[in-house]
C-alpha cells in the first residue's frame, strides 16, 4: 500500500514516508501483515464461550453447521455481536461513571483543580432529576445529582431517567419492545448471562436484548458523561482552533493528551498555562508549552478550551514520528499498544495515567482526582523536562493545519439559529419543512486501516452537504472533517447545496456541526428529541427525515452506538459490516425486520458515495411520509443513485 | 516449479483458514462476503484431516507419475509439463470416480452437485500472476509454504544436522 492508498490525510502520508524509512510499523502495516483476515471471524461464526469449543460454523456448509452444544451460526453471530455491544456500553459508561464520581468528590471538597463550572446546567439537571434545589447549597445539590446519576448504573428496576427525554410514543414503543433500560450495569451483566453456554439461543430475543443494553448506554451511561461533563468542565460554546499534525511546535514543548476522559486533559489545559512551569520551560530553550490533542480527549478540551487537536485515531503513531512530541499522556480508550515501541524510537516520553489502563516498559502516573492538579503539574514539568532531549534531526512536524469551529450542542447550536435572545429550534424546523433543509445527518466514529484514512468521513459528509444535508459529527470523524477544512463557515460556499448554503450564510454557521466526542453522540439523541418538539416533523424520532452514518468504524463502543441510534429509530449506515454476515437470519434480522419493530434499520456499504445516497434516499422517505414540499433546489434532471 | 505444498506440522494450529481461503478462490467473486451468497457455494480443495494430536492440510501432491491421469478415461486430468500442477478439465469430466479410487491420499473430492471431480490446482491463476496459493498466503502460523524440490531437500538437509549435532555427534574434518 502506498502512503496516497492509506490516507487522504497529507500530513499522515508526509508521516508514512517518514515512518516507511525509519523502518517503524504502523497499523496499516501491521494490517496488510494480518491478511487475510480470519474469515470465521469476519462472518461471526467462531464462538469461543465455552471450552466444548472453540467451535467454528463453515460457512462453506462442507464442515460443520452447529458447535458441539449444537449452536448454530445464528446463535453464535447474535452471541458475538451483542458482547461487542456489552463491551462498547461498559466502556461508555464506565467513563460517565467516573465522571460522576468526579462530580460528587467535587461536591464533597475532595478534589483540586475542579469546580462546577455551569451552574445553569447543574440546577436544571437536579430539576430534572426531582432533586429540590431551593435555598440548597450548590455544593449540596451537586452532591445529590451525582448521587442520583450514581444509583442509575446499579438501578435493578424501573427506568433511567434521561430515557424520559426522548419522545412519549418512543418510549411507549420500547417498554412495549420490552428494550427498555432498567439500569445501566444490569443490562450489560445480562448480555453475559445470555450469551454464556446454553441461555438465549434466540437470534432475535438476543439482539432485543443488545438494543436495551445499547439504549443503557445512549440514554444512560455516554449521557450522563456529557451531561455532568458540561456542569464539571462547562457546557461548550462555538469556538475556533486549528487542527492536523501542523499544530505541534517547532520551538515549544508540545505536549499530547491521548484518550478518552476530560478529567485529566481538562486540568491538564490549567496546568499547562501555570507560569512557573512556562518560566521552566523557557529556562530549558522552549518558547512556551505547546498543548494538543489525540481522540475524544482532545475533542472535549477542543470544545471547551479551543485546544487544537493533532489527529485522529490513526495519526497516534504518526503523531509520535514527527519527533516533535515531548511527552504523550494516555487514560483510556483506543490506545494503541503499539505506542511504546513507537515512542522507543523518539525521546517522546509516553506515560499512562489510568488505574484500568497500563502499557508495559511505560512510565505510569496514577491519575487521582483528589490530586488532579498537582498530578497534572508533575507531568507538564515532565514534558517540559524531556523538551531538552528533543533530537532536531529527527524532528518532522508537517505543515498542515486546518482552522475549525467546535463547541456546538443541543443547547447552543440553535440559539445560533434563533438568535442570541431566543434560542429555538423553529428556524432548523422550518428549514426542513420548507425544503431548504433535505434533512440532517450524524457522521460519528472511528478510523479503520480497511478504509482509506479520513476518504469515508469527508467524502460521505461532502456528498451529504451537497446535497442540503446538514451535518453533525463527533469523534474522530469530526476530526477527519475539520481537517478537510468542512467545519469552517467557509465551507457552506465551496462544498454545501444551495439551501444549506443559504441557512448558513443568514446564521454563519458551518455546514457541519461538531458536537464533541464520542459519548457526546447523546448529544445527537437530544439534539433530535428538541427537534421533534419544536414540532412538525412528526411524532417519534423514526419520523424524522435524518439518518445516521460510522463509515470508518473499528471499535466495539461504536457498536453500542450503532445501535443505541437504530433502536432509538435513526437509519444507520456502516462502512463495514457487523461480523455477521454468516447467519443469513441475523443479516435479515439486522438490515430489513428491524424497520418493523424499533423504526430503523441497518445498512452496510463501504463505498461513502453510496452510502450517503443510501442516507437521502431514507431521508426522501421520511419527508414523502411527513408530506412535506418537496426539495427546494433539488435539480430536476438530478436522478439519486 | 515450486509444486511442493510443505506442511510444518508443529506449526499447524487447524484453524481451518486454509480451506476457508481455497473455497474463496475458488469463487465466482473471490470474495468473502460475496462468496456465502453465491450458488453453488463455492468449495474447498484442502482439508484439514487430524489423526490424533496432529492436523495436517491435505490437498493434491501432484505427483509427477499420477495415477489419477494414467486411470482418466477422458483425459480430464492431466499434467502439461513435468513439475507442474495436476489439473483437472472439468468439461471433460464424466464423475466415473476411477481417480478418486486410485488417488493413494484420498485428496480428490465430488463436487457438491456430486457430478464432476474436484481437486487442487495449486492455484494457477495466482500462480501466473507471481502469487503464492491461496490457502500458503492465508496460513496464519506459516505452517503451510509452497517450496521447489530442491528448498524441501535444503530444509531436510539443515534439519538432518540440527539432530546429528543434539546427539552429542560432530563432523570432524
Amino acid at each position: 500500500m502506498r502512503e496516497k492508498e492509506k490516507s487522504i490525510d497529507k500530513a499522515s502520508q508526509e508521516l508514512l514516508k517518514i515512518a516507511e524509512k525509519e523502518g517503524i510499523d504502523t497499523a496499516w502495516d501491521r494490517y496488510e501483515a494480518m491478511l487475510p483476515q480470519c474469515g470465521f471471524g469476519e462472518l461471526g461464526l467462531c464462538c469461543r464461550n465455552c471450552i466444548l469449543g472453540p467451535c467454528r460454523i463453515d460457512p462453506f456448509e462442507e464442515g460443520p453447521q452447529k458447535g458441539v452444544c449444537g449452536a448454530t451460526a445464528e446463535i453464535i453471530a447474535a452471541r458475538n455481536l451483542i458482547r461487542m455491544i456489552a463491551a462498547g456500553a461498559a466502556a461508555h459508561s464506565d467513563h460517565g461513571r467516573d465522571i460522576a464520581h468526579t462530580l460528587l468528590m467535587t461536591a464533597q471538597g475532595k478534589t483540586k483543580g475542579y469546580e462546577v463550572k455551569d451552574e445553569e446546567k447543574l440546577l436544571s439537571l437536579a430539576n430534572e432529576l426531582g432533586i429540590k434545589t431551593n435555598g440548597k447549597d450548590k455544593k449540596k445539590i451537586a452532591v445529590e445529582v451525582a448521587e442520583k446519576v450514581f444509583s442509575e448504573f446499579g438501578q435493578q428496576h424501573g427506568e433511567l431517567q434521561f430515557s424520559r427525554r426522548a419522545p412519549e410514543k418512543r418510549q411507549a414503543l420500547w417498554r412495549k419492545l420490552g428494550i427498555m433500560p432498567r439500569g445501566i450495569d444490569r443490562e450489560i451483566v445480562e448480555v453475559m448471562h445470555r450469551t454464556h453456554i446454553g441461555v438465549d439461543n434466540d437470534c432475535e430475543n438476543l439482539i432485543t436484548h443488545g438494543m436495551r443494553t445499547a439504549l443503557g448506554d445512549g440514554w444512560g451511561g455516554s449521557m450522563i458523561a456529557t451531561e455532568l461533563s458540561d456542569v464539571l468542565f462547562g457546557t461548550p460554546k462555538p469556538i475556533r482552533a486549528k487542527v492536523n499534525l501542523g499544530v505541534l511546535k517547532q520551538d515549544e514543548v508540545n505536549l499530547v493528551v491521548h484518550g478518552h476522559e476530560p478529567t485529566l486533559s481538562d486540568v491538564i489545559v490549567a496546568a499547562s498555562q501555570d507560569r512557573e512551569l512556562i518560566e521552566l520551560a523557557k529556562k530549558n530553550g522552549a518558547k512556551g508549552i505547546n498543548l494538543a490533542g489525540i481522540c475524544c480527549t482532545a475533542n472535549e478540551i477542543l470544545m471547551r478550551h479551543g485546544i487544537p487537536i493533532a489527529g485522529n485515531f490513526l495519526q497516534q503513531e504518526l503523531a509520535i514520528a514527527t519527533g516533535a512530541i515531548d511527552l504523550m499522556l494516555v487514560d483510556v480508550q483506543c490506545i494503541m499498544p503499539a505506542l511504546s515501541s513507537v515512542a522507543k524510537c523518539f525521546h517522546t516520553k509516553l506515560v499512562s495515567t489510568s488505574p484500568k489502563a497500563k502499557f508495559p516498559g511505560t512510565e505510569h502516573v496514577e491519575f487521582k482526582e483528589e490530586e488532579a492538579l498537582p498530578i497534572a503539574k508533575k507531568i507538564v514539568r515532565m514534558a517540559v523536562e524531556n523538551f531538552k532531549n528533543r533530537v532536531k534531526e529527527k524532528v518532522n512536524i508537517p505543515k498542515e493545519k486546518m482552522d475549525l469551529v467546535a463547541g456546538f450542542t443541543a443547547e447552543s447550536v440553535f440559539k445560533f439559529l434563533g438568535g442570541k435572545y431566543r434560542a429555538t429550534y423553529r428556524p432548523l424546523n422550518d428549514g426542513i419543512i420548507s425544503g431548504r433543509l433535505r434533512g440532517a445527518a450524524g457522521i460519528v466514529g472511528c478510523n479503520n486501516p480497511k478504509i482509506k484514512h479520513d476518504w469515508g468521513h469527508v467524502e460521505m459528509t461532502k456528498e451529504l452537504i451537497k446535497n442540503d444535508v446538514l451535518v453533525v459529527v463527533t469523534g474522530c470523524s469530526a476530526i477527519a472533517d475539520a481537517k478537510a477544512g468542512l467545519l469552517k463557515p467557509e465551507a457552506a460556499f465551496q462544498y454545501a447545496g444551495k439551501g444549506l448554503r443559504e441557512i448558513c450564510e443568514t446564521v454563519g454557521l458551518p455546514p457541519v456541526l461538531h458536537l464533541g466526542s464520542c459519548v457526546d453522540n447523546s448529544r445527537i439523541l437530544i439534539t433530535l428529541c428538541n427537534v421533534l418538539a419544536e414540532g412538525g416533523l412528526g411524532e417519534d424520532i423514526s419520523d424524522l427525515p435524518v439518518a445516521g452514518a460510522a463509515p470508518e468504524w473499528m471499535s466495539e463502543k461504536a457498536v453500542s452506538i450503532a445501535f443505541y441510534v437504530v433502536a432509538s429509530g435513526v437509519f444507520t449506515v456502516l462502512g463495514s459490516p457487523f461480523p455477521i454476515l454468516g447467519s443469513k437470519e441475523v443479516t435479515e434480522l439486522l438490515t430489513k425486520k428491524l424497520e418493523g419493530t424499533v423504526g430503523a434499520n441497518f445498512a452496510f456499504e463501504s463505498d461513502p458515495i453510496k452510502a450517503a445516497h443510501l442516507m437521502i434516499e431514507h431521508i426522501n422517505k421520511k419527508r414523502e411520509a411527513l408530506k412535506l414540499n418537496p426539495v427546494m433546489y433539488e435539480a430536476k434532471e438530478k436522478v439519486l443513485v | 516449479m515450486k509444486t511442493i505444498l510443505y506442511v510444518d506440522l508443529d506449526k499447524c494450529l487447524a484453524c481451518k483458514t486454509c480451506e476457508l481461503q481455497c473455497a474463496i478462490e475458488h469463487s465466482q467473486s473471490k470474495d468473502l462476503f460475496k462468496a456465502i451468497e453465491e450458488e453453488p457455494l463455492p468449495q474447498a480443495r484442502v482439508k484439514v484431516e487430524a489423526y490424533e494430536d496432529l492436523a495436517v492440510p491435505l490437498q493434491c501432491r501432484h505427483c509427477e507419475d499420477a495415477p489419477c491421469i494414467k486411470i482418466c478415461p477422458t483425459k480430464a486430468l492431466e499434467k502439461l509439463a513435468p513439475g507442474e500442477p495436476v489439473i483437472i478439465k472439468e468439461d471433460l469430466c464424466i464423475g466415473c470416480k476411477w481417480c478418486l479410487l486410485v488417488c493413494p491420499f484420498g485428496v480428490l473430492n465430488l463436487n457438491r452437485e456430486g457430478k464432476v471431480i474436484i481437486k487442487c490446482d495449486l492455484c494457477l491463476e495466482r500462480l501466473e500472476k507471481g502469487e503464492e496459493p491461496a490457502c500458503v498466503e492465508a496460513c496464519p502460523t506459516k505452517a503451510l509454504k509452497l517450496l521447489s524440490p530442491e528448498e524441501v531437500a535444503k530444509l531436510k538437509k539443515a534439519e538432518f544436522l540440527v539432530g546429528f549435532k543434539k546427539d552429542g555427534k560432530t563432523i570432524k574434518g
